[in-house]
């Protein structure tokens, strides 16, 4: 056996794709070739609510292959947790932007003025998710007696928060081709979860495909947007290029894309919270609304995340949190970083602040005092084992960002400071794991071993760390590992690259599979053994930790195998003139187990941290009649260079023991704090905003004006609009 | 050929009217392509009048001597108008004939009192600014002529610009301001607060009758009239135009502006 | 339309409006240049004409006429991409080629607040900027030391800086 030179976890290695992606040799879906190929479009609804009453096709359809709903062989749906989303509309139109007809031609300038005509029968929309009684998902976690604890506390404080829409804007766009292939049907794209284009795809074309291919290929971005949407994309593909028997491109320009595509769920959230006159939260109820948009799609998988870290990183004996995901007429939300868990602690952190306020506490005391610690347990009833961190984060944010000083230099100085406490479970909530039933493999190759999993590399370094984890469990140099492309017909389902799970579960599955290989070959290197017995591969498969335990029913029990945890302070000005919040400098502490590649961990945390500043700061989705207006880069506008902040980033390590090398997840974490540590570094200036994005005009909403100190500021000289004003 | 062979659009350096083009919103299919016409870049002075050509570039004008010297607020705009990428293509001709109402640098113009240069195949027409927009997106602009140029007599007083975006950098404006004042009187134009880019000029009668800057800021409050749209509320463009009008006041009090 | 692409004569029969970011990529097989939004606002699409940073994305096939185009492909950007990899100054990867050549304009030694501007025409969606700072600032970094051991190997009496 080839002594490992250097171990590679720990080591900020090459990447695997640096190269290419510094060349831009690297590969895309519209950057690949296919003989014959015709492009794709999709003509969508212009109405959010009614019936299709005519369809009428006002074009030269010479060469052009046109598909509706009478063209599905399988079952007209997307298969995902429900199947209550059509592929393509039947009748009823429930969302604008809902596809309706697909066309294809060889030509893109024919296939771009082909005109459509639809005839709607339009109804009026549900906009208005407060107004919604259509439920998709009804959860309700209970630890103790909420209501007779209230009776003990010292004060009550009640706070209504709001979060809007984000748009992922990964800066490629979605992309598929489809290609017919030997009776079946192979989908090259932009994709996260292969597999879960495959089993819609299964459902869709039923027995008029001998098989369903899904191959992802290189990805420029992914964030949630590209988990569950290309199993739309992958099957308007798919239907035309059956029906023309060549290969289909479907690419979407940037305004379709940001029109028709998931975006995070909007939030309410109502916190009533009993405390102690010394600061311990005694009772604490929660209320949180999610607007799903018109189908379920993985609405109840956000709640469910949304609602578990709705209570935040503290220790309460009397907690009910309730949660409602409901229907509106929107093109459907979907996942995105963080998954429900930014939404609900927004609103958990800027209620903490109010709470310090209304006692006369430092937010930062008041966070020591309840932050949850090794034995304590969670609104869900889980106790934490010694990986619990949220103390030692909050310390090293708070002092290396000498937090203390700046707060009490206050608004004289005409910057904001705030901070915010948070995690995130690592992996799918409760029994998920186990359902998902995860596999990866390793094979041997002539140079070395090769890597087998479903899981995608998205910009994260899937690639990479799997690659280190397995050198590692192998002994092996890390350039002696490649890793291959995740292609259904080759690589087994690892689950979805979702949930901050791909280190740490398909990770770990990967290490055991590479330990087991490592005692089969004995003391040869992989290359030796190959030479001298031929191939041999090792497939592993999930392995639950025995003590979880998860009840799906009472929402109680061990609800995520660990968690990171993470602390963020942000340093704000407010322009007086023109109520402009510019952050000044972010600082992070987060706990991840073990960075696997020190680097990429960091440049998640920063990555996750500017994304979440345009979405506290920058990123407004503005609807109309149920359709998203400002649909181009130009107006919806998420952080430039400029607009980005220096983040300084601490990372922790604190190993979790059922994670490779101690590693927990951690893509996720770093979305869930900024938001709210920049409104609270607002409101340290006066300004009592609850809501985000915390635009400019949300500001000249709440300004009390004492924070002025220039003549310019006598912002109550206007009445301020009540377009949206939310309720104190 | 605009006279003969019309409608024809003008494109400039493509970075408005491509995207509108781009995107089938464009009705327009026949162009004449203005961009090999390097005599249209020249920025050079015509006595004591600076002549910035049509199809000068903002990068151009951010590195202009004259532009620096003559007009600062000018390169102020043209440094905020978009990423470096933008400025190295787009112009002051394509800024003035899109005529937006949130063009960046149509304030200053404004305010400047500039000159447009306006040629047909038969003759040349100056058209000071005030007298060219006659309303949303239009002017006084014959089919059959070109802008070949913008000219702006010396600025007495100090300058004063900001724009207000969505964000730090290739931002559209929510509201933009340039302003000039002389002692007691200001030229001040608004942009992104109504249909055209036009001087406040109530405003600066105010200013002018010695009324004071609280009683200018009320009279502007009422002379502008902003929208809500994608971008922005009413509420928050009239606060701001009037918060802006104070800060040049303020600033311009005392020594040095821009 | 004749132009000078990467350091080659080229001929492409294209209409004049075609934008030469489409160009680029199926006329000429370079797809190192990338579409990210088509208004000219992400600057994927960056290239160079004539030695200058625009977003191809806006530009017609007409105006490059007689002028030198570098893409990606052929920039002469070693140190910097070398740099990019080492500091993981790319994840996705989608934004780089434009990054890269947005980031050739800037000079030696640039501050945080010229090396922003420099990129503010280009989206980054993945690093927060942070790692792309680091990388210019290493390749900086590596000229310098380059640059320093020439004016050594000259002979003089200053010592190299050490930025």
């Amino acid at each position: 056996m080839a002594s490992s030179t250097e171990r590679a976890v720990g080591r900020s290695v090459a990447r695997k794709d640096g190269i290419g992606k510094a060349t831009g040799q690297a590969l895309y879906a519209d950057d690949l070739a296919f003989p014959g190929m015709l492009w794709g479009r999709t003509i969508r609804s212009e109405i959010p609510c009614g019936r299709v009453r005519a369809v009428r096709r006002a074009f030269d359809e010479s060469g052009f292959t046109i598909v509706d709903y009478r063209d599905i062989p399988g079952r007209n749906v997307v298969a995902l947790i429900e199947l209550d989303q059509p592929c393509l509309v039947e009748t009823d139109v429930r969302h604008s932007a809902e596809p309706i007809l697909l066309l294809a031609h060889e030509d893109r300038e024919r296939l771009a003025t082909a005109r459509v005509d639809i005839d709607y029968d339009a109804s009026p929309p549900l906009l208005d998710p407060e107004q919604s009684s259509v439920v998709f998902k009804h959860i309700r976690i209970e630890k103790g007696d909420v209501d007779s604890a209230f009776g003990h506390a010292d004060l009550i404080i009640e706070g209504t928060y709001r979060t809007g829409a984000q748009e992922h804007v990964y800066i490629e766009p979605n992309v598929v081709t489809a290609v017919p292939e030997e009776g079946g049907i192979a989908v090259h794209g932009s994709i996260q979860c292969p597999y879960y284009v495959h089993k819609a795809l299964v459902t869709l074309l039923g027995d008029a495909v001998s098989h369903v291919r899904v191959v992802q290929t290189e990805t420029g971005g992914g964030f949630g947007g590209k988990e569950e949407y290309p199993s739309m994309i992958a099957a308007h593909a798919s239907l035309l290029a059956l029906k023309a028997q060549r290969p289909v491109r479907i690419i979407y320009d940037r305004t379709e894309d940001m029109v028709a595509t998931t975006k995070r769920h909007p939030s309410v959230v109502r916190h009533r919270t009993g405390v102690t006159r010394d600061g311990r939260l005694v009772a604490m109820d929660i209320d949180v609304l999610m607007d799903g948009g018109a189908y379920v799609t993985l609405s109840p998988v956000v709640l469910s995340r949304g609602t578990i870290h709705a209570a935040g990183p503290y220790r309460c004996d009397h907690v009910r949190i309730r949660g409602r995901a409901v229907m509106t007429n929107t093109p459907p939300n979907g996942a995105f970083r963080g998954f429900g868990a930014p939404q609900t602690q927004f609103a958990m952190e800027v209620q903490m602040d109010r709470i310090a306020e209304s006692l006369g506490i430092d937010p930062v005391r008041l966070r020591e005092r309840n932050a949850l610690r090794s034995g304590d347990t969670t609104a869900t009833g889980q106790v934490l084992g010694d990986d619990c961190s949220a103390l030692e984060t909050l310390r090293r944010a708070v002092k290396r960002s000498r937090y203390r000083e700046k707060r009490a230099a206050g608004a004289a100085t005409g910057r904001g400071v705030g901070v915010s406490l948070f995690y995130h479970g690592s992996g799918f909530t409760g029994s998920g794991e186990l359902r998902l039933a995860s596999r990866a493999a390793v094979e041997l190759t002539e140079r070395g071993v090769r890597v087998l999993t479903s899981s995608t590399e998205i910009g994260q370094g899937t690639r990479t760390m799997h690659a280190q984890i397995v050198a590692d469990a192998l002994g092996i140099p890390y350039d002696q590992v490649e890793v291959a492309q995740p292609d259904t017909a080759r690589v087994p389902d690892s689950g979805p690259t979702v949930a901050s799970r791909t280190c740490m579960v398909v990770g770990g599955i990967l290490q055991r599979a590479a330990t087991e290989l490592r005692s089969r070959i004995g003391g040869m290197s992989p290359a030796a053994y190959f030479a001298a017995h031929g191939p041999l591969r090792i497939e592993a498969e999930y392995e639950q930790p025995d003590w979880i335990r998860w009840d799906d029913e009472q929402y109680r029990g061990d609800a995520y195998a660990t968690y990171g945890w993470g602390c963020n302070v942000a340093e704000v000005e407010v322009d007086p003139v023109t109520l402009e919040v510019r952050p000044v400098r972010l600082t992070v502490a987060t706990d991840v187990g073990k960075a696997i590649h020190p680097a990429l961990a960091i440049g998640q945390i920063e990555g996750g941290t500017a994304q979440a500043i345009g979405y506290a700061l920058l990123e407004h989705v503005v609807m109309r009649d149920g359709a998203m207006a400002n649909s181009q880069l130009t107006n919806y506008t998420i952080p430039t260079s400029l607009d980005t902040p220096p983040i300084d980033v601490t990372l922790v390590e604190n190993p979790y023991p059922g994670g490779p090398f101690g590693a927990k997840g951690l893509g996720e974490l770093p979305m869930d704090g900024p938001a709210p540590a920049l409104v609270n570094a607002i409101r340290h200036l006066g300004y009592d905003v609850r809501e985000i994005p915390a635009l400019p005009e949300v500001l000249l909403r709440h300004a009390n004006g004492s924070s002025s100190s220039a003549p310019w500021s006598a912002v109550g000289g206007v009445a301020p609009s009540s377009v949206g004003a939310s309720p104190s | 050929m605009l006279r003969d062979d019309g409608p024809l659009i003008p494109l400039a350096g493509a970075t408005d009217l491509y995207v509108a083009l781009n995107f089938g919103t464009l009705p327009a299919t026949r162009f004449v392509d203005l961009w090999p016409l390097h005599g249209l870049r020249r920025i050079a002075m015509r006595g004591d009048v600076l002549s910035i050509g049509a199809l000068a570039t903002y990068t151009s004008m951010v590195r202009s001597r004259l532009v620096n010297q003559r007009v600062p607020m000018l390169v102020m705009a043209a440094r905020e108008i978009g990423g470096v990428q933008i400025q190295n293509r787009g112009t002051i001709g394509g800024n003035i004939a899109n005529g937006s109402p949130a063009g960046d640098t149509l304030p200053v113009l404004a305010a400047t009192d500039a000159v447009i240069v306006a040629r047909s195949a038969d003759a040349e027409r100056r058209i000071p600014f005030a007298e060219y927009y006659t309303g949303y997106r239009a002017s006084v602009l014959r089919p059959d002529e070109l802008i070949v140029a913008v000219e702006i007599s010396p600025v007495r007083g100090r300058q004063w610009f900001r724009k207000v975006g969505t964000r730090a950098a290739q931002a559209i404006s929510k509201v933009v301001m340039a302003a000039v004042r002389d002692d007691g009187t200001a030229r001040v134009a608004l942009g992104s607060v109504g249909p055209v880019v036009a001087r406040i000029r109530q405003t600066e009668a105010t200013l002018r009758a010695g009324g004071g800057i609280d009683a200018a800021a009320a009279t502007l409050a009422r002379e502008i009239q902003p929208i809500d749209d994608i971008r922005s509320t009413a509420d928050y463009r009239r606060q701001v135009a009037v918060n802006l009008l104070r800060q040049f006041w303020v600033e311009t009090e005392k020594s040095g502006s821009v | 339309m004749r132009f000078q692409l990467n350091g080659r004569d080229v001929d492409v029969g294209a209409h004049p409006l075609r934008r030469l970011l489409d160009v680029l990529r199926e006329d000429c097989g370079l797809t190192g240049t990338k579409e990210g939004c088509g208004e000219g606002e992400c600057g994927a699409c960056t290239v160079l004409v004539d030695g200058e940073a625009v977003v191809s994305c806006l530009v017609p096939i007409a105006h490059v006429e007689g002028c030198s185009v570098t893409t990606i492909e052929g920039v002469d950007a070693g140190r910097l991409q070398r740099a990019f990899m080492d500091e993981v100054g790319a994840q996705c990867g989608i934004c780089t080629p434009g990054m890269i050549i947005a980031a050739m304009s800037l000079g030696a030694n640039p501050t945080r607040r010229e090396m922003q501007r420099a990129l503010a025409g280009n989206l980054c969606r993945c690093t927060g900027y942070e790692a792309i700072f680091r990388a210019i600032r290493a390749a900086d970094r590596a000229r310098a030391s380059v640059d320093g051991a020439q004016v050594e190997g000259a002979a003089t009496t200053s010592t190299a800086t050490d930025r």
